[in-house]
């Protein structure tokens, strides 16, 4: 049997996915369910004076209404911040309490304040209509730039102030300046972004009044954390009394890593009125409350010779945490930050100086990518910037401070265990035909438009694990994953994974390593995912995680399979172990034609009795049977790297951007499947061409989203892009035994910087903050012809 | 969506005889029907106009198109009639929404919401269009009085839309670029005599004649007499996606 791993095996998924055959949150409906409405804050900020729920208990179909003052008397916790970070002056972090309905004050428009319980949804919308709610409202915090000197949101939060966190070394970085030819400054904004997953949150309640175990099924990326925050944080249940499932789900991007308030509440309704309750998140809904990406404010500096060398580097940035401190909130602007802020490059000195506020603003958290597309932004942007006042070459000022030898220690955090970054750059350069820009730049031209190159290499720190590592930079779990591989006695193979696939087409991928692992035919290996009940534990999907480490706890446990299965075969054919190899799923004896195949091994590992003239196939100290497990913490991040190149076209009567040209070549370690991977990179752009182009989530000065629908919060579409051109480099992960680096975030890191560095080239140097729309670079096109003007 | 009844008649004096101030006449419901879910509008009767036969249909006659009411977009878009008749129309609807919209958006629906940003209302005032209603004919000019705003009286009926056929025509629009709604639509017809109208929609609360533009053209047919046009972006919308000076400067662009 040929290797699987490395081909382009079709998806087990698209049947399911294809033909509308999925089964998500919202498509469970149970017997004598109830539905729920929230009724949330209108106001950004404000004060509850007084909710009064009698005239709507009384309507049609309410079987109950639940505010924040019953959530409080049943002592039920709220949501949490996962990660610790400490300020440079070693203070802990602050963060406000977030109930799972507000009792006192609101802060964000879609705070939740009260469910109300109906028989039908029309009957629960009609309802909470006839709630009165008494606001004293309060004046909003909402602009990111001036919210240090706002008045305080949370009590005792000074400045609104959560940390004031510091990597790097401010001393060396002085040093570093004061050697400098020259010193590129650059101001920036990274745009606020909603991750819009095409299936909104959900979730379906069931609790047994006998058992008394409560099932929640949920829209989530973590089912198994989920659990363990609403158990242990939430006080809903015991973890033996809660199972959390998490069927098809339609899309996360990081926005379904949260468990949300929701779905504490109906889990601990759902015991109180011992019925099922159903909830669905509205469009809108979505908007407002789903957590939201991004939004920084940066000052960059990069120290440089005249002969375009990095000396340092160093940015003081504000982060917008929003109205509350989620579980990757507080780490997403820090050390999934900092670190990838010095880039690809040599950088003998940096610091990440980085302070996170709380604003009256949907809480934000780790949006594809999560920090390393804002990192990458920062740099990729100052790099440009310093090729253009050194008139270098953006490709040869990047080459020049390439790293070549590897394993590489990173500026500030990280041991690059691998990587070609001039390979990669080369290729891209190659494929993009870089030196043909000029003609096209004419031909442009001769039409009257104008046209821009746009270069970008990024590396990025994902497979997010080590759990030491993790834990000492604050994490308040470890962040292993675990497989459990089942072979049943008739020969087919059922995988248990803590990775959640929300179209990352897990089922197919792992299938694939396992069945080169197993020697099994992939039709005959299955996958289950997302049920606590099922399999052992798991810490979920993010941070480019599944393959790098959900993954190879899948191999683990096969190769821990393989072994025992070797131990049985050696019994089988009364041979000594090193006698056997194990090849292709056929267990065979050197020199001879004895085998046993891995099947067969699995049919008597249960059979442990007598049989024919075998007394029993297992070996003394072996239990019967053919499972096997691992928890597999790894010994370090991956570090996928990239190089992408852009070309836009840009019409100056209108300022209409138009991306004519995208090549993205990828260092993605070994690729197990390249269809799939293909695709995540196509998914990743199109969601960093987004956030360069089109998207941008706003908020008025009373904190409105004023971009709460489809209407106005511009989704790029098909036609925004031009064909990929896509291109892959590999040079192994040497930390884990596949290879493996990890691809589903690579696309949106760097996207952004490319495109905009392409746009920046094509208005002569003119800096505009993302999103690139059209009357931005309309304006920026007149100042152009006007600066051309005088100076003929 | 509050509960309504719903009512489905098969001539048009039925339909107006149902009408009251808490009723709503469908057509392809593309604006009623979201406006109903988000519960921005609730009607105690949906008057379905779609099951009316005679109010659908494109006829080319003389110097006339004429478009029955529940016609959708894409039939306009794909009427081999239209397309040589007045090519700009079919142009126009085929860039009405998305597919999913122009097979079920109607021309009568969107000149009787008469939304700021649609396409059809422009076409209404370039093409001397007349609009036909169950008591009278209403030249375009004295349609569209504001946003969302028409001259139609409680109970009247589109029935068709005539169209006066130019000898040159064309429609140009900047799409909003979540929406795809025209940010600014530009509608230019040239009529025997030389005689030109210049429509603007999306720039203010509703489409209108743009006087100077017209003139302008009117006297010399070419890119550069417009030149010297000044459009002022003072009273001209701004959002956004888009900025009154912004705006201003398009509808020379797009004109």
């Amino acid at each position: 049997m040929a290797s699987l791993v490395g081909s382009r095996v079709e998806r087990k998924e698209d049947k399911r996915f294809l033909t509308g055959k999925g089964r998500y949150t919202a498509d469970i409906n149970i017997v004598n369910q109830t539905y729920a409405i929230f009724i949330r804050s209108p106001h950004a900020r404000a004060k509850i004076k007084k909710i009064d729920i009698s005239k709507a208990l009384k309507s049609s179909g309410v079987v109950d209404i639940l505010t924040g003052e019953h959530i409080a008397k049943d002592k039920i916790g709220g949501l949490i911040a996962g990660w610790a970070i400490r300020s440079e002056d070693n203070s802990e972090m602050k963060c406000p309490a977030n109930p799972p309905l507000a009792k006192d004050n609101v802060n964000f428009v879609g705070d939740p304040i009260a469910v109300v319980l109906a028989e039908s949804l029309d009957e629960a919308k009609d309802a909470a209509e006839l709630v009165k709610i008494d606001y004293k409202i309060l004046e909003a915090v909402t602009n990111l730039g001036t919210s240090m000197e706002s008045e305080a949101i949370h009590e005792g939060i000074d400045k609104n102030l959560c940390y004031d966190w510091l990597l790097g070394d401010r001393q060396k970085v002085k040093e570093a300046f004061e050697k400098a030819d020259k010193i590129i400054k650059l101001d920036i904004t990274n745009n606020r972004l909603i991750p819009n997953a095409m299936e909104p949150r959900a979730c379906v309640i069931d609790y047994n009044t006998a058992s008394e175990e409560i099932t929640c099924y949920t829209t989530s990326q973590n089912p198994h954390l989920s659990r363990l925050i609403m158990s242990a944080f939430g006080g809903v249940a015991p973890e033996n009394k809660l199972r959390v499932v998490a069927p098809d789900v339609g899309g996360g991007f990081g926005s379904k890593i949260n468990l949300y308030n929701e779905e504490i509440v109906c889990s601990w309704a759902s015991k109180k009125i011992e019925r099922p309750i159903k909830w669905v998140a509205e469009r809108t809904e979505s908007f407002l409350t789903d957590t939201h990406g991004r939004d920084h404010i940066t000052h960059a500096e990069l120290a440089v010779t005249n002969d375009g060398k990095f000396l340092g580097f160093k940015n003081e940035t504000i982060a917008n945490l929003g109205a509350y401190a989620r579980v990757f909130g507080t780490v997403t602007p820090t050390y999934l930050f900092g670190p990838c802020a010095t880039g690809v490059y040599i950088m003998p000195a940096a610091y990440s100086n980085v302070k996170a506020v709380y604003t009256n603003t949907a809480p934000v958290d780790a949006y594809r990518g999560a920090g390393r597309p804002e990192a990458t932004y920062t740099i990729e942007r100052i790099v440009d910037k310093a090729a253009i006042e050194l008139g270098i070459d953006p490709i040869e000022i990047r080459m020049k401070n390439f790293p070549t030898e590897f394993p590489f220690k990173q500026t500030l955090v990280h041991q690059i265990d691998s990587g070609d970054y001039v390979a990669g750059l080369n290729k891209a350069k190659e494929m993009s035909d870089y030196d043909g820009f000029t003609a096209r730049k004419k031909e442009s031209e001769s039409r009257g438009k104008l046209r821009g190159i746009g270069v970008t290499t990024y590396f990025e720190a994902c497979g997010i694990a080590p759990s030491p590592v993790v834990m000492m930079l604050g994490c308040g779990v470890g962040l292993w994953e675990s497989a459990e591989v089942r072979f049943n006695p008739t020969g087919q193979v059922t995988i248990y994974t803590g990775s959640h696939s929300h179209g990352q087409s897990h089922q197919t991928t792992f299938a694939q390593i396992a069945a080169d692992e197993l020697g099994v035919p992939i039709e005959n290996i299955d996958i289950v995912h997302g049920d606590t009940d099922k399999g052992t534990f798991g810490m979920g999907t993010y941070g480019s995680r599944s393959l790098t480490v959900g993954g190879i706890a899948i191999v683990n446990a096969c190769k821990k399979i393989v072994a025992k299965g070797k131990r049985i075969a050696a019994k089988m054919l009364e041979v000594s172990e090193d006698e056997i190899d194990f090849n292709n799923g056929e267990y065979l004896v050197a020199k001879s034609n004895k085998k046993k195949t891995i099947g067969e091994v699995a049919f008597a590992s249960y059979l442990p009795g007598v049989r024919d003239e075998v007394k029993s196939p297992l070996p003394e100290g072996d239990e019967p049977g053919l499972i096997e497990s691992s928890f597999y913490d790894p010994a370090n991040f991956s570090f996928p790297a990239g190089s992408h190149i852009a070309e836009v076209e840009i019409d100056p009567e209108t300022g209409n951007v138009k991306l004519d040209k995208y090549t993205a070549v990828d260092d993605f370690g070994t690729i197990v499947n390249p269809i799939i991977v293909e695709g995540q990179v196509h998914g990743g752009l199109a969601q960093g061409i987004g956030q360069a182009l089109t998207e941008n989530a706003q908020y008025d000065d009373t904190g409105q989203l004023i971009t709460a629908s489809y209407m106005d919060y511009t989704m790029p579409r098909a036609d925004n892009f031009p064909e990929f051109n896509l291109g892959f480099t590999c040079t192994k992960a040497t930390t884990n035994p596949l290879g493996v680096k990890g691809c589903g975030e690579a696309g949106a890191i760097a996207a952004p910087p490319t495109v905009m560095n392409a746009v920046i080239n094509a208005l002569g140097g003119r800096e505009i903050d993302m999103p690139a729309t059209a009357e931005k670079v309309w304006e920026a096109c007149n100042e152009m012809k006007k600066t051309n003007s005088e100076a003929a | 969506m509050k509960n309504f009844d719903y009512h489905s008649p098969k001539e048009v004096k039925e339909a107006s005889k149902l009408a009251s101030s808490k009723s709503v006449f469908l057509a392809g419901g593309m604006t009623t029907i979201p406006s109903m879910k988000l519960g921005l509008a609730t009607y105690k009767d949906v008057i379905n106009l779609k099951g009316i036969k005679k109010l659908s249909g494109i006829k080319v006659s003389g110097k006339v198109v004429k478009i029955g009411a529940t016609t959708q977009h894409a039939e306009v878009a794909k009427s081999k009639e239209i397309k040589k008749s007045i090519p700009s129309l079919a142009a126009l609807a085929e860039g009405i929404g998305d597919p999913q919209v122009r097979n079920r958006g109607t021309i009568g629906g969107s000149i009787a919401n008469n939304d700021p940003a649609a396409d059809y209302p422009s076409a209404c005032l370039a093409l001397n269009a007349v609009i036909n209603t169950n008591n009278r004919s209403i030249n375009a000019e004295n349609f569209f009085k504001g946003m969302y705003e028409t001259s139609l009286k409680s109970g009247e009926i589109i029935e068709s839309i005539e169209f006066e056929i130019p000898s040159k025509s064309n429609y140009q629009k900047l799409p909003n670029p979540a929406s795809r709604y025209a940010v600014i639509g530009v509608y230019v017809a040239r009529y025997k005599g030389d005689n030109v109208n210049v429509a603007v929609t999306g720039a203010k609360s509703c489409a209108y004649l743009d006087k100077n533009l017209s003139d302008a053209l009117s006297k010399d047919f070419s890119t550069s007499s417009i030149n010297g046009v000044n459009i002022s972006s003072k009273g001209l919308n701004s959002d956004i996606h888009a900025s009154a000076d912004y705006r201003a400067n398009m509808i020379k662009v797009f004109c």
